[in-house]
């Protein structure tokens, strides 16, 4: 007897402000206007698709003391534009990343209740926790978390926000005209008291059509991951080979057990870059072209700065790597990226691109594109939706948040070709079988409580 | 011209209607009120009769009577601005508990949503309960000021991306100039904000910012009034000097002023209306006469507020506006795309750009 075939979850990441979405493609589009967002939505629900996925930054990147502004610049706020998309897709769910640093939970929570019921249960939280002051800069809760602190005010914020989302009870609305009872008894009653919050009242939102908004949480981090399999319903990463994906899949499924969940109730959804082409060499070929669009002479430069973590804008993209090595302490030269962050030890990293690039005899950006430009997926349509099967029968993973490259038409061609032959192996739904995001995913409805 | 020479007309929603009891009358529907479609199928409405905008009520606590809860207003209206086209849609926000940057961005977002119909009320907190619910600040904290500079964070935000700073020079490989984008520097008694912000500037270039009279007088686009008489208006309007000047009003309209007395008395027995506005009872045909005459003593327009929902809104957008267009002071259809546009305001200069 064979083993049951897993079910791929699938959902759409809005292309991003970085180099990955190629803005000088002659097909691409406004990365602003509501039409766009309307595209690229009404594309992955006809292709049946999870969720869309919007990323959030609060302030625009800098380097080098500059406004960047070599990749897209600008995005809409997170929480008007799903709530609008809710208006034009119908099952599709509504994924936004709000951040825990510069907000508050009653504020957050009321936000999601609401967006929850007006797409009548399709909302989805990805929590991430940027704490630095440089994005502080545009709040008056001003002033940054001590990184030991990041995933405590987090973790607090998120139950405090679970807490208010558990005041009502599914029943509580009880609008007799006939009595003139509104409700029963006084729900919504909360009381909040921690180090980062001290606040009591009664929330002003019925229960959701979801009970809360499934959580994702996006984090690689030891803290992170134990986040993630206390807590939420998706977790976001991005491990790019097969072997990595398998290592952080079992270990994160290996973490549910103690906080007594099951394998299904936290599903593992790397992100994942994908070019077609009608054969494998087409697309090959594509995906070189792709590559160099998003990562021209400057923005190699861009990229190498970051890591250098210097000023390397008198270097020819097309020669070699400075002699030098990148210079230590804290990051001066680019604000507002995680890439930035995930540059734990530059000095190793940059040993180990300098080595990449002496083997390979490769100029900066033949080396810029070798290690951050790699496409996920590159074939046919057939070989593209066979690796995906493959990382997901092969518990690497269980689905894909898709980043296309262009807007608004990026995934066009994987909803028309991609889709069908997933469809056909019987991995991938032909149609929704559930009103909710929560059904889509196979997650249960959090009880209400009695 | 379709607009006539009459007044501007917009009207509050919130909840079941301004009345606690409205909720128990026949024809609402107080558990659908947290559901998109009965918000839709009111703005529609509104929308059918040409008015200028709506307004949704908010606050940051439970309502205290009525209908007893309430979704998030700027939320509601993004829900349904891509169902509409051509009415405002001006979404309640408190000042006090949140932060301008993330405002400022979603109402720019609504008005990228709405295609340039977006605005605000923006208001104060009075409510000790909305001080715990955020637990950040002691209620009886003085703060005054604070929501104009809170407008002013607002509006500059909005105004620190130039319109044509995005430039796409694939020459250069630049998306933006970013010499056209700009730090606001805000520095107040209350908070910083350093900017730019992450939305480029919105259709409107400035969506319509609204206030009660009072919150923010000088910073305002359309200042609401709460007039109990005619010769009110005169001192009220010369008090906001060029500013648009809306008064509020409860409306009971039926066809015969005793019906529409009946029916607020019916409500009253059940629950008290109180009011800061004043309390209109009669036909639509007797409202269209105090409008118009309040109008001629200075007023731009109005907010009404309907007592019950539907019904009072019905009786706007069929009753008193029909009323209206045959005395020739009410358009016929939207003759602007824009909000600002439908009430003569033009799309302002941005103040960065030298």
């Amino acid at each position: 007897m064979t083993k049951q075939q897993k079910q791929i979850h699938l959902a759409a990441h809005f292309p991003g402000v970085n180099n990955t979405t190629v803005w000088s493609d002659p097909e691409a589009g406004s990365h602003i206007e509501f039409s766009s967002f309307v595209k690229l939505a009404q594309t992955a629900e006809r292709a049946k698709f999870d969720f869309f996925f919007l990323a959030e930054g609060l302030r625009l990147r800098e380097q080098g003391g500059l406004i960047y502004d070599l990749d897209v610049v600008g995005r809409p706020d997170t929480f008007t534009v799903l709530a609008a998309l809710a208006a034009v897709t119908s099952r599709l769910g509504l994924a936004g990343t709000i951040n825990s640093t510069f907000n508050e939970p009653f504020e957050v929570a009321r936000q999601f209740a609401s967006l929850d019921h007006l797409s009548e249960g399709r909302a989805a939280w990805n929590v991430v926790t940027s704490w630095d002051a440089f994005t502080g800069e545009n709040f008056r809760r001003g002033g940054f978390l001590p990184q030991d602190q990041r995933y405590s005010r987090a973790e607090t914020f998120m139950r405090t926000a679970w807490e208010l989302f558990d005041s009502w009870r599914a029943d509580d609305l009880v609008a007799d005209k006939a009595t003139g009872q509104f409700l029963r008894g006084e729900p919504g009653r909360f009381e909040h008291h921690d180090e980062h919050f001290d606040i009591a009242g009664q929330f002003p939102v019925p229960r959701s059509p979801q009970g809360r908004p499934v959580i994702i949480q996006a984090g690689d981090s030891e803290e992170g991951r134990e986040f993630a399999a206390a807590t939420a319903d998706a977790i976001f990463t991005r491990h790019g080979t097969l072997e990595a994906g398998q290592a952080f899949y079992s270990d994160v499924k290996g973490r549910l057990a103690k906080y007594g969940r099951e394998h299904s109730q936290l599903i593992v959804l790397p992100a994942a870059t994908f070019v077609l082409g009608d054969t494998d060499a087409e697309a090959h070929e594509r995906a070189d072209v792709v590559r160099r669009q998003q990562v021209s002479g400057q923005t190699a430069i861009k990229f190498l700065e970051q890591l250098w973590n210097a000023d390397l804008s008198g270097f020819d993209p097309d020669g070699p790597l400075p002699a030098f090595d990148p210079v230590a302490g804290e990051n001066t030269i680019a604000k507002g990226r995680a890439s930035v962050r995930m540059y734990r030890d530059p000095l190793a990293t940059a040993r180990q691109w300098r080595e990449l690039a002496e083997a390979k005899n490769l100029s900066i950006r033949e080396l810029i594109i070798e290690v951050t430009g790699r496409q996920n997926f590159i074939g046919s349509p057939a070989t593209v939706a066979g690796q995906i099967n493959d990382f997901v029968q092969a518990d690497a993973s269980d689905g894909f948040i898709l980043v296309p490259h262009v807007t608004p038409g990026g995934l066009d061609e994987f909803a028309d070709k991609v889709v069908p032959l997933l469809q056909e192996r019987g991995v991938f739904r032909t149609d929704y079988t559930g009103p909710t995001l929560r059904d889509h995913l196979g997650l249960t409805t959090p009880a209400s409580p009695a | 011209m379709t607009r006539g020479t009459g007044p501007r007309l917009a009207v509050a929603l919130d909840g079941a209607g301004w009345h606690p009891a409205a909720w128990r009358s026949e024809d609402a529907r107080p558990t659908e009120v947290f559901k998109a479609g009965y918000w839709l199928d009111l703005v529609r409405e509104a929308e059918a009769g040409t008015l200028d905008f709506v307004t949704f009520r908010d606050s940051l606590a439970l309502p205290s009577d009525g209908v007893r809860g309430r979704l998030d207003a700027v939320l509601t209206a993004a829900r349904v601005a891509p169902l509409t086209s051509g009415i405002g849609l001006v979404p309640e926000i408190v000042a006090t508990h949140t932060e301008p940057f993330h405002l400022s961005k979603a109402i720019a977002t609504l008005d990228y949503v709405s295609t340039g119909r977006g605005g605000v009320q923006v208001s104060v907190s009075s409510s000790p309960e909305e001080y715990r619910n955020f637990g950040r600040r002691e209620f009886g904290e003085d703060i005054s000021g604070e929501a104009a500079d809170y407008i002013e964070v607002l509006r500059r935000l909005w105004d620190s991306w130039e319109d044509d700073a995005e430039i796409r020079d694939v020459a250069t490989g630049r998306f933006i100039d970013r010499e056209k984008l700009h730090y606001i520097d805000f520095e107040g008694r209350f908070f910083k904000v350093r900017g730019p912000s992450i939305t480029p500037r919105p259709p409107q270039g400035q969506p319509l910012v609204t206030a009660s009279s009072g919150v923010a007088d000088s910073s305002v686009d359309v200042v609401y009034v709460t007039p109990q008489s005619r010769e009110e208006i005169g001192a009220l309007v010369e008090a906001q000097h060029g500013r648009q000047v809306f008064a509020d009003l409860v409306v009971f309209l039926d066809e015969t002023s005793q019906a529409a007395a009946d029916r607020r008395a019916r409500l009253d027995s059940l629950a008290l209306l109180e009011s800061d506005a004043l309390v209109f009872t009669g036909t639509p045909a007797e409202l269209a006469e105090l409008l118009l005459a309040w109008h001629v003593a200075g007023l731009d327009g109005f907010r009404l507020r309907p007592a019950a929902l539907p019904h009072d809104l019905t009786a706007i957008t069929r009753g008193l506006v029909p009323e209206l267009r045959s005395r020739g002071a009410f358009r016929k259809s939207y003759e602007a795309p824009t909000l600002r546009g439908l009430l003569g305001l033009d799309r302002p200069a941005n103040r960065y750009v030298a």
